[in-house]
């Protein structure tokens, strides 16, 4: 059995319209794009860290719902600026996985929550899940 | 030397675990121990340590991987089985007074030992092996995506069974059911070995599934030949793609809490305790998120065998391929949504059972919508009863019923009085038996010309199957009568005598099923050992339609000399039907992955690292772990993993093909 | 000349003559992610435990008596900045400079390595206290997501370790690229993880 040395097609200079995306959908950044997901970011974190820090809002129900849009929008600012989802990487296949795993990741968790706090109301006096701990 | 020492060095083994008081062990033991050294005797007397070990061990490649996977499912279903069989005597003896011959410490360990066998050391090693067999071969790829993670991924489920099998002789099992709930698998209440067995035994084996899923996903996906879109895919790697995503998606789930009890047990943690604020009942509700969705990981790949065998042996086009391909999407989604069903009367309340009941419902329909179109593939069809399309029609007829009881059992208020009943137990039998296991002895046979060039004998294969459908049945049915009447599940002892004799039905039944498998043995004996056997020479013995029957049998290592170009569904058909031509002529060096030791030394390391944890033996769980990684590191620096099929083997294996087909007309 | 396999009467190929190599690492990207997907439910397992458990104190420590959140917010930086360090190393790669892709893969080993510190400081300093995971359902919460979590980041650094002594030995050849964009993919997958952890856990147990 032979062992050729094998050359892989070299990642040849190819004209492509978009300089940040490979012929196979792969995208990579750019310098800028890297710094404003960074910049987003920082804001992103620097927010939600001084409205609790700094008790800024009264309601701690509100707080919760804002510092978790604010979790949720960096979580798309990095997957978008650092790892570059688009719909035509790997022909649509990784952000129909990453959809496919949010939409059970948000059934198991809500599915859970739910499931358990009745469970412990009906089941469990005492351990009732105030429903501000559950925020 | 101090008793510190020894403690240090052996943990907590010592010459008390080992089951010498248990003469059924002992003999056990001693059965085992004499196979197995007749069995090293002869492979060492045959010098076949070498052919073993280069050209199946550490082999990567998937058709060798797969055979792998079936040997090692079709071993352990003999465990199981046995498992099976001293349940039923256990239970059809103890009445009046009689404790059987098993005492409780015993007969636990069977009834958890049999579960998480059958579950996880037969089953889903068998589907697999399938789908690691069949799918590149459909999709006219010359393997998977990630040959060495599938080395891996089979050492490691193999691994897994050694440290369940090793729990037999050393220690003891756990005896908590198949999904060890807490408190009662916690360390208060079970805190010898057995339990720690079960989780790391599991932990094990699900690396290599999460991983294999990975990698058929990943095939599908990417290794499809040109022309192949989507919607050409054969059924059943449809039905493998939605099993990977399945378990992808619910093996992580089982791994985290799995290791949430492995920390209760081992460091204090509170989960799933009964104090400092743990909630058992998370520990159910997360195991059955992942649960649920295992049950249709187990059945949709033999739904995928069972739309094969229907087209085939009807001589048509599978009827509904569209809707065939949108239920089984349906099901994938729609399994994340009934888990709860498996526990409604813990108590969760009306509004959430009512939910979840409504789902379990809906998800019935997809499959049933999937039994009209394999009836209608045979509606008008050409007909031939070879064995596989014998047990597909077993199957609609038994899976059908089983499914039906389980409608019952998703209405709320019905599983109230049947939930862990004898009811439940029938049922899930009914549909694993009946939908799985029909679907894998299908498979076996429709596939096995392939594999090995020759046809399984017919005559032991038709006594199998009806020993299978009259023991299922005979041992099954009166589980339901029983049920009905308000039998639980796992009990060792009875005082109603009125019952015994549905128990010796169910015991008889047990036996006939016995006498199935011991023909399936005779039927695998007298075929492989059989001077005369019926050898497959076209690579094509049933006039399939899909694209493994395009290559010889055995398909050479590469496969296809040639990738196919793909115009329509059935690819093989049409190209039969179009007169495609064989290119014999052309050929070149073909590329190829390396065999590998990594795989097996990995898993090694691995059973050793389970092995210590089990007993706390710390210093050798820190070498594995540290061996594993160094191993895997070490594994990272070899960069050559690749070589070339000389172009001169190629044509000579082409050649011979050319004269075998030849021969053959 | 044809390429491909005529057929009589007909003008279709069946067979692909003159085929293309696949490839070299044509599947790891997408394999990569998928497993990606799958550490993504082990940590949403740990996230719905959280979840469920989080508020069960058992009369011991809870959140407010426990977390530094300006210590957190450090962290956070550390670990954000080591996202745009990977990020550069990236560009540089791109660039095909050798020598600065180590720099700024080193650097962000270095940050990594900060965050963990810190994190590992942090449990210190609460099992100190007495707050040990076996306190409370809560406590073993806490330290099963956040310690998972740092486990990952320590794997990670060995792994960039590992993968920077290859770039040495190797250069920037494709196998040595493709784990450079797969760690890529871990690192800011890390970091995601970690947005989901402090506003959960840190930020919403401050609210309690």
């Amino acid at each position: 059995m032979s062992s050729t040395d094998h050359v892989t097609p070299a990642h040849a200079a190819h004209a492509h319209p978009n300089p940040s995306v490979h012929g196979d959908g792969h995208s990579h950044g750019t310098r800028k794009s890297y710094l404003t997901g960074f910049a987003l970011s920082v804001i992103l974190t620097a927010i939600p860290f001084w409205l609790v820090m700094g008790n800024v809002i009264a309601d701690g129900m509100i707080t919760t719902l804002v510092i978790m849009a604010f979790g949720v929008a960096q979580i798309l600012v990095h997957m978008i600026y650092f790892l570059h989802m688009n719909t035509k990487s790997e022909g649509g296949w990784t952000m129909m996985a990453a959809i496919f795993t949010i939409i059970v990741v948000v059934i198991a968790l809500s599915g859970s929550l739910w499931v358990m706090y009745h469970l412990n109301t009906n089941m469990m006096p005492g351990h009732t899940m105030d429903p501000v701990n559950l925020m | 030397m101090s008793d510190q020492f020894w403690t240090f060095i052996f943990g907590r083994l010592n010459w008390d675990v080992l089951p010498l008081h248990e003469p059924i062990l002992v003999v056990t033991f001693i059965v085992v121990a004499l196979g197995g050294i007749a069995l090293l005797g002869a492979i060492t007397y045959f010098k076949l340590w070498g052919y073993l070990w280069f050209e199946w061990f550490t082999s990567v490649d998937h058709k060798k991987i797969g055979i792998m996977y079936m040997v090692l499912g079709l071993v352990m279903l003999l465990r199981g089985f046995s498992d099976a069989i001293m349940m039923r005597l256990q239970q059809a003896m103890a009445f009046g007074g009689s404790e059987g011959y098993l005492n409780a410490h015993h007969y636990d360990q069977v009834f958890t030992a049999h579960g998480v066998i059958m579950i996880f050391f037969v089953a889903m090693p068998l589907i697999t092996g399938f789908m690691n067999y069949v799918v590149p071969l459909q999709i006219g790829a010359r393997d998977v995506s990630f040959p060495f993670l599938n080395n891996f991924s089979f050492w490691m489920t193999a691994g897994g069974a050694v440290l369940i099998m090793m729990s037999l002789f050393v220690g003891e099992f756990a005896q908590t059911g198949w999904l060890a709930y807490p408190p009662l698998s916690g360390i208060e209440y079970s805190p010898a070995s057995g339990v720690d067995y079960y989780i790391w035994g599991l932990q094990v084996a699900g690396v290599g599934t999460t991983l294999s899923g990975v990698n058929l996903i990943a095939t599908i996906v990417k290794m499809r030949a040109p022309g192949m879109g989507l919607m050409k895919m054969p059924v059943f790697t449809w039905t493998s793609l939605c099993t990977n995503v399945l378990i992808v998606a619910s093996f992580p789930v089982l791994t985290a809490v799995l290791t949430l009890l492995a920390l209760d047990r081992y460091v204090g943690t509170n989960f799933f305790t009964n104090d400092f604020g743990g909630n058992p009942m998370m520990y159910v509700n997360l195991i059955w998120i992942w649960g649920h969705p295992e049950v249709y990981i187990l059945i949709l790949p033999c739904f995928g065998i069972f739309s094969e065998v229907a087209s085939t042996f009807s001589g048509k086009r599978l009827f509904g391929y569209t809707s065939m391909v949108y239920a089984t999407v349906v099901i994938t989604i729609l399994s994340y949504l009934v888990w709860l069903h498996h526990f409604f009367t813990m108590g969760s309340g009306a509004s959430v059972n009512s939910f979840f009941g409504i789902t379990t419902m809906i998800i019935s329909i997809p499959t049933g919508a999937k039994i009209f179109n394999w009836l209608f593939t045979m509606y008008k069809g050409r007909i031939r009863f070879e064995l596989p399309m014998m047990w597909l029609i077993a199957f609609m007829i038994t899976f059908t019923i089983g499914g039906m009881t389980g409608v019952l059992l998703a209405v709320p208020p019905a599983d109230f009085v049947l939930h862990n009943s004898l009811f439940l137990v029938a049922h899930f039998h009914n549909v694993i038996i009946g939908g799985v296991l029909f679907g894998i002895f299908a498979g076996i046979n429709f596939w096995w010309p392939k594999a090995f060039g020759y046809k399984l004998n017919q005559f032991w294969g038709k006594l199998s199957f009806w020993f299978w459908i009259v023991g299922f049945w005979l041992a099954f049915a009166p589980l339901y009568v029983l049920g009905l009447m308000g039998v639980t599940r796992r009990l060792r002892t009875f005082d109603d005598p009125s019952l015994q004799i549905w128990f010796i039905i169910a015991g008889i039944g047990a036996a006939v099923i016995a006498l199935g498998i011991a023909a399936m043995i005779m039927q695998f004996a007298v075929s492989i050992l059989g001077k005369n056997k019926e050898w497959d020479t076209t690579g094509d013995p049933w006039d399939a339609r899909t694209l493994e029957w395009a290559t010889s049998s055995p398909p050479p290592a590469y496969n296809f000399a040639f990738t196919p170009v793909i115009h329509d569904n059935d690819a093989w058909a049409d190209m039969k039907k179009r007169n495609a031509q064989r290119p014999v002529e052309g050929f070149r060096p073909i590329h190829m992955p390396r065999n590998t030791w990594a795989g097996i030394v990995l898993a090694g390391l691995s059973v050793a690292l389970g092995f210590a944890l089990i007993w706390y033996m710390w210093w050798l769980a820190v070498l594995s772990f540290v061996g594993i990684l160094a191993v895997a590191i070490f594994h990272t620096f070899n960069y050559d993993r690749e070589f070339y099929i000389p172009v001169e083997e190629v044509i000579a294996t082409e050649a011979a093909r050319t004269q075998m087909l030849g021969a053959g007309k | 000349m044809s390429t491909t396999q005529q057929v009589a009467g007909d003008d279709i190929a069946f067979y692909d003559l003159d085929p293309h190599e696949h490839p070299a690492h044509g599947s790891t990207m997408l394999g990569f992610w998928l497993y990606l997907m799958s550490d993504c439910l082990i940590f949403a397992t740990l996230f719905a435990i959280y979840g469920v458990l989080g508020g069960n104190f058992a009369a011991g420590p809870s959140p407010t008596d426990l977390f530094n959140l300006p210590l957190v917010a450090v962290s956070t930086t550390a670990l954000l900045l080591s996202s745009i360090t990977y990020g550069f190393a990236m560009l540089e790669m791109e660039q095909n400079k050798q020598g600065t892709t180590q720099l700024w893969l080193s650097i962000t080993g270095v940050l990594g390595a900060v965050f963990l510190g810190l994190t590992l400081y942090e449990f210190y300093h609460m099992i100190h206290e007495g707050a040990v995971p076996q306190r409370s359902a809560f406590l073993s919460s806490f330290f099963v997501l956040v310690g998972t979590h740092a486990l990952h980041v320590t794997f990670g650094i060995i792994w960039l370790v590992t993968l920077m002594v290859q770039i040495g030995q190797r250069g920037l050849i494709p196998a040595n690229r493709i784990r450079v964009q797969c760690l890529s993919m871990f690192w800011h997958f890390l970091d995601v993880i970690w947005i989901g952890v402090f506003t959960v856990v840190y930020l919403m147990g401050m609210l309690r």
